[in-house]
């Protein structure tokens, strides 16, 4: 802390302190994708729009390095992120509203919203691989 | 100089009406992001192929690069109110924390600027 007025002030405990759950699992979650996106995401997205404004060249280096092993992890990394984002995000416009934070409702949407995240990857790769 | 009263240090710092602009704004472009990325994720389904012609050729076309600017931007805008959260959770010092919200503002400035660009670079035709 810089200020010396907010020094000596008790501090929350951390992360190891709290036993584990699905409302702090499916919460954490949503910071790591979503941070994960914001560097890796936009960067592919910017890659991907600077090489079509590029040229063909410019594209066909791209195809190549996400057509690799490497790149298709990347790319169902990036895909799992944003669907796993997308779901715990859904979650919060419901929180945001005021309804879904009864014990057990709470509980079952945090294991669900994972688990759609997941289900709606595997979707998206199984029509873009099997069309 | 001394710290000055009590009601000097906090006045500025509470509730100036303003508060829930940062929250309400990360809700809006929320919208814009599931919007505006399931759009670009069903049209990569739809595509026939995903071969340099056929992208340029989509993305070339009015809507799709309308909504592509759009992308750009809520998802940029987004990520921008986002990552400023974990700063402001994780980099305490002032200065610092100061650095790294500057140097995320020009970072998502740039990001937008150069999106668009492109973008329209293509919607005009570089490479019909």
């Amino acid at each position: 802390m810089a200020k010396d007025g907010t020094r000596n002030r008790p501090l929350s405990p951390h992360l190891q302190i709290w036993r584990w759950g699905p409302h702090m699992f499916v919460s954490i979650l949503h910071r790591v994708t979503g941070d994960g996106m914001a560097f890796a995401g936009l960067a592919l997205l910017l890659w991907w729009l600077g090489a079509l404004a590029g040229g063909p060249e410019a594209y066909a280096l791209l195809t190549k390095c996400m057509t690799s092993p490497l790149g298709y992890v990347v790319l169902v990394g990036i895909s799992w992120a944003f669907f796993t984002h997308m779901m715990s995000g859904l979650r919060h416009f419901v929180l945001d509203v005021g309804a879904g934070f009864e014990l057990k409702t709470n509980k079952t949407w945090s294991i669900v919203c994972p688990i759609l995240g997941v289900l709606a990857t595997v979707a998206f790769w199984a029509i873009l691989l099997l069309r | 100089m001394g710290n000055g009263t009590s009601i000097g240090r906090v006045r500025g710092l509470g509730s100036a009406k303003t508060g829930v602009h940062h929250w309400l704004l990360q809700r809006f472009t929320a919208i814009g992001n599931l919007l505006s990325v399931l759009f670009l994720a069903v049209s990569i389904l739809l595509l026939p192929d995903l071969s340099y012609a056929t992208v340029v050729e989509w993305i070339a076309r009015p809507v799709p690069a309308v909504v592509m600017i759009l992308l750009v931007v809520t998802t940029f805008w987004h990520a921008r109110i986002g990552l400023q959260v974990l700063v402001e959770d994780y980099v305490h010092d002032h200065a610092n924390k100061f650095a790294c919200i500057a140097a995320l503002n020009l970072a998502a400035c740039s990001g937008i600027a150069f999106g668009a660009f492109c973008v329209i670079r293509l919607a005009l035709g570089a490479h019909a």
